[in-house]
Order: structure tokens, then sequence, then C-alpha cells
């Protein structure tokens, strides 16, 4: 079975996102991994008492992300039937999801637009863009 | 370390704030009084020379116990550089690790605590008393260091305290606590509270004192002469936005910007050397034949030494046990690991930073030498080499570094302002955790430590508090004193976590993720 990952946040697109990649899973007979990744770098500083709290906060955004985020798509997918799993990761946005991609053999990635505006997007790139640029495989970005 | 300066010559920036007007000068008087009258002992004690010379015993203390973790783990700091810096790169952490500390951000903020003054005034002070000699002995110091640091920063990791909500506690006073305990030696606690005692009051003193009393008299270089409460109020307000606050963006930003001011240094001065790139040999011919011969120094090539030997013990806090504590958090599995991440810090602070200083006095020929002799010329009291313009300690590293980029003096401001930030930042960290490790945790508890924190910086960027600050340098280094007792008998404990790991790393089962 081949796989759709969706790569799944709290942007105002995302819900639109989901609606999108529910119809080609079901109508291609999809697997649908839906993928949220928390933006995290290894080099970046942190105080001493952010070191001391890191485990804990890592916990605590793992549990909301699952929680407030995961918990309503679960329930949609549930009811849907669509085979599905929910994938929560920390690292750069746009790299981790191709990781996703490449681990899990995915055929296609459907994303929301996050809604940057046109100068962030310019200085900061957006994931869409970057996305768009390398993937190695057909992007969708839903509106 | 950068609190030491005082005693070894730099006291040129604590006189002006010692001629503020009389206003404080009673309550100072009276508080000066007290303290010298008090601990004057202990920090005679601490400080007090091998019987006639000018050889500390306390830098001996530390030099011979860096000396012997080297021999006892085979120069470990050479044998696994490679592989420390594999780990910082991330090439042995699991990608399902990511959201955790990771080894580079330990390092990054345990440097960021020792990265200061001290490396850019106190290499001043020791080229300018032990000529570029003491370069030699600085570099050979702080290559030995690395085994110190090695060796704390494993034990602080493996007896650290985890609790259920997922934060951590570590440092000496666990070590020396737990470690003492699992091999049946006693005293343990003993020493943990005399440590976390020591710990406290050096963060006070030269991990905050010490610091606003530095970043006033620069703004004052640079401004002009102004009262230092004015500087103490602003610094103990952010001061304590970042700890009482949580106001983490302004830690954040300096956290970004010191690292930043680190590497726009070494830029600095390796453009300078490269301008000057005829003279590296020279300079490097001057620093081997100051080495041993001293070529005119006070004291000749034993002055060299001593002078080198200060400079790097007390730059990089090696055996010191405040660098155990910031990297206690690490996520590791292997505790070793954190051991061999944190001996690139020695390296980087003493080996890179503070040579670099060295290289630009040497190079810009601030020092002057006798054309016929070759050796250097004293200065009239004949205590230091006579610099062209008269200058020492900080102004010494700024009137090199202008020599080539002028207005460097404004941005070597900036960077001793920031340096004194993050150092307190750092320090205020240390000192909560002896605190805390004393008086048990507790929202409570913790406030009043850091709102006594916060007044510390006012007092000590107000005051010209001499035997204060005095009895905050010889608190730190107290604190070497329990701490190398603590890492002598635990180190059989870090071989054996070295020697699994060695033959592990060998055999494959410790894997490379990318």
């Amino acid at each position: 079975m081949s796989k759709i990952v969706l790569g799944y946040d709290d942007g105002r697109s995302a819900a639109s996102a989901l609606e999108f990649a529910m119809k080609i899973a079901k109508a291609e007979e999809c697997e649908l991994v839906v993928a949220h990744v928390l933006e995290w770098s290894p080099y970046s500083f942190l105080t001493p008492e952010e070191l001391e709290e890191r485990h804990k906060r890592r916990k605590e955004e793992i549990e909301r992300a699952q929680t407030a985020l995961m918990g309503p798509v679960r329930e949609v997918l549930d009811k849907s039937g669509i085979p599905y799993r929910c994938e929560i990761k920390y690292g750069h946005i746009s790299e981790t999801l191709l990781e996703i991609v490449k681990d899990e053999g995915a055929s296609q990635i459907v994303i929301g637009r996050t809604g940057h505006t046109p100068f962030s997007a310019r200085v900061f790139g957006s994931v869409a863009g970057s996305l768009a640029q390398v993937a190695p495989v057909p992007v969708t970005i839903v509106p | 370390m950068k609190q030491f300066l005082k005693a070894t010559g730099l006291s040129v920036p604590l006189m002006a704030a010692a001629a503020m007007p009389a206003m404080a000068q009673g309550i100072d008087q009276t508080v000066n009084d007290i303290f010298a009258g008090s601990t004057g002992w202990f920090v005679s004690l601490i400080f007090s020379n091998f019987p006639g010379t000018s050889f500390p015993w306390i830098v001996a203390w530390l030099v011979v116990a860096a000396t012997i973790f080297t021999i006892y783990f085979g120069l470990i700091q050479f044998r696994a550089f490679p592989h420390s810096i594999a780990l910082v790169k991330g090439d042995y952490s699991d990608p399902n690790d990511a959201g955790e500390v990771s080894h580079f951000q330990a390092l990054a903020t345990a440097l960021s605590g020792t990265v200061g003054l001290g490396n850019i005034a106190g290499v001043a002070v020791a080229v300018g008393i032990g000529g570029p000699g003491a370069t030699f002995w600085m570099i050979l110091a702080g290559l030995m260091g690395m085994a110190s640091k090695f060796t704390e920063c494993t034990l602080g990791v493996k007896y650290r305290n985890e609790y259920p909500d997922g934060t951590v506690s570590g440092g000496p006073m666990y070590y020396l606590t737990k470690g003492f305990e699992e091999r049946g030696i006693p005293m343990g606690k003993f020493l943990a509270v005399m440590f976390s005692i020591f710990c406290i009051l050096g963060a006070l003193g030269g991990g905050n004192m010490f610091q606003s009393n530095q970043a006033h008299a620069q703004i004052s270089n640079v401004v002009g002469d102004y009262p230092g409460w004015i500087t103490g109020i602003v610094f103990a307000g952010i001061v304590f936005a970042v700890i009482v606050g949580g106001l983490k963006s302004i830690a954040r930003v300096t956290e970004k910007v010191v690292p930043i001011m680190g590497v726009l240094y070494v830029v600095t001065a390796l453009l300078i050397l490269l301008i000057n790139f005829d003279q590296i040999g020279w300079a490097f011919g001057q620093i081997f034949e100051g080495a041993f011969t001293g070529l005119g120094v006070a004291g000749g090539f034993v002055g060299a030494l001593i002078q080198g030997f200060k400079r790097a013990a007390f730059s990089n806090e090696a055996g010191v046990g405040s660098a155990a504590i910031a990297h206690s958090a690490v996520r590791t599995k292997e505790p070793i690991t954190e051991g061999f991440v944190s001996l690139l810090e020695p390296f980087i602070d003493t080996v890179v930073i503070c040579t670099m200083t060295a290289l630009v006095i040497i190079i810009t020929g601030q020092l002057v030498s006798d054309p016929e002799t070759g050796l250097y010329v004293l200065n009239e009291a004949g205590t230091a080499i006579q610099t062209v313009d008269g200058n020492s300690g900080v102004a010494l590293t700024s009137a090199a570094f202008s020599a080539s980029f002028s207005g460097f003096q404004y941005i070597l401001a900036l960077a001793v302002i920031l340096f004194a930030f993050s150092t307190m930042i750092s320090w205020s960290y240390y000192g909560l955790k002896a605190w805390t490790f004393l008086f048990g945790e507790g929202k409570t508890k913790e406030l009043i430590f850091k709102v006594i924190f916060c007044l510390f910086v006012i007092i000590g960027a107000a005051a010209n508090l001499g035997p204060v600050i005095d009895f905050s340098d010889a608190a730190i280094f107290a604190m070497a004193v329990v701490n190398i007792i603590g890492l002598y008998f635990l180190m059989p404990v870090v071989k054996r976590e070295l020697e699994s790991y060695m033959a592990r790393l060998k055999s494959g089962e410790i894997k490379k993720f990318n």
C-alpha cells in the first residue's frame, strides 16, 4: 500500500490539507502518515536553567501535540476508516518531513500553506517553498 | 576565570570605582573593615605562596591535579579529541532524541560561563609580567586542564539527581555525596556542604560583584565617569528579569551574541596575525625562548612559568567544579560522553582564545625590548615589562587590537559587558544549585537566593569592596580544593566508565548515526 505524508500543524490551512489528503487516500487506497514537526535546532543556545528543564519541556510539548493537535485528527480519521499513523518529531521542519518521506517510502506529500507574509517568506523561506524545491516526490500545497 | 585579575595586578579599573565621591564611602569603609578583619586569614591562606617564592600553592594544586588526571587517563585529551568533536557535531546522537539538550548546547552554555574578562585582560597581565614565554606555559597548563574537566564533568552526569518531573540537578555536591557513599568513603556529605558554601560565596563574588564592577569600569571608560549604582541597578534589573521573571528572551539574545563576540574576537585576532604573518615565526621564537630563559622578565623563566600556569588555571576553571553543574543537564545514556565534550572547553578557552590575545600583544610589538640584547625592558618598579604606551591589563589588549583596527576598543567594551552578563547568568545558576542543595528546593527558597544575587549586582557595581572580592576569589578556589579531593577519590569510577565505553565503541556497539 502506498503512503501519503501529510505535514500537519496548527496553521489556518491545516484543516483543508487534512481534508484534501483524506480524499486522495480514500480514492487511491493509501495509508496516511500525519506528521507534525516541532522546530528545533541542536545548535541553538540555551541558558543553564533551560538546559535543566529541557527534558521536562520536551515531554510537555510532545504531550500537547499529541492531545491538542493530533487528538481531533485521530477522531476524524478513525471515523473515516482510512489506515493512518501519527508521527511527532523534532527538527528542521522541511528536512524532517523529507526524512519521514524517505523512511516511509511515501509516494507524495500534502501540506497546508502556512500563510507567511511575502516578506517573512522571503527572509526565512517557507516550508512549502523549500519542500517544493527539493522533495523527491510530488508535493501538493493546499491553500 | 575572571576574578583573579585583581590580585594579579589589574586593579586599575577597580581603582576607578574607588575614586567615586564619598557618599558611599562610610558604609564601604565599614564593610571593608569588618570583612578584612574576619576573612583576611582565609584569603591569605588560599592565595599564600610557597615559602620563598611568588608561586601560590593553589596554582600548584590545580596544575598537579591536571597532570595526575592526564597521566591516569593516558593522555585522554589527545586520544579522545577527534571523538569529542564527533560528539559535538552530533554524529553519535540518536535522531529520536532530537529536542533534548544536545552536546553542543551544553558545551556552549558552559563556555559562556568561563569565557570572559580573563581571556582578554588576564592574558595581558600574564604576558605583561611573564613575557611571551608565559604563553607557552599557559598553553601547556590549558592542555593539562582538559583532563580535569573530563573527570569532573563525567562524574557530574553520572551522579546527578533526576526528578520525576524530568528536571535534573548535578554537580560536585551530588557526586561528593552519592559517589562517596557508593564507594563507602566517609566525609562525602561534609565535603559537599563545604563545596556548596564556597560555591554560593564564589557565585556572589567572582561570578557577580566582580563582573558588574568590571562592566561598570568598561562603560565609564567609554562614556565617561558616572556613579556605579546606576550601572548596578540597570544590570540588576536585567538579571532580575531573566532569573526571576523568566524573561528568557534577554538571556537568549545574550547567549546568541556572546558566541558571536567570541568568534569575532578570534577572527579579528587571526586577521591581525595574517597581516603580520611575516612576524609569526619570530613571535613563536620569542614564546619558546622566553619559556625557558625568561628573556629578562622579572623572576626569569620561573616568572614566566608562574604567570602562564596562573592564567590557564584561573581562566578555564578546570578543577573548580563549576562546569560539572552546567554539563549535568545533558540527556545522555553515557556519562562519559559529556566528559569528552567538556574537555574541549579548556582547549577553546585557553589554548585558542587566550593564546590569540597573547599572540596579538606580542606581534603588534606592545612589549618594549632592548634591540641590542634582545631582552625585555622592565618598567621602573621592575615588576612588569615596559609597554609602548605604559598600558597594562585590558588597556594593553585594547591597544594591541586598536593598533591594527581603530575603533576596536568599542567592540571590546561591548564584548566585556556581554561576557560579564553571561557569566553572571551562569553563576547565578551555579549558586542557586548549591543553595538548593543546602536548603532544599522550593519556590520561596529559590526566590530568596535570586533576590540576594540581584542585590549583590548593585553592590558590586557601586562600591570598591576590595576585601569582599578578595574573599569571593578565595571562595572560588576553595571550591577547587574540595572538588579535587573528591576527584582523586572518584577517578577510578571514571576509569571504569572510560574503559567500558571505549570497548563498546571499538566493538561497534555504540553506533554512529550520521
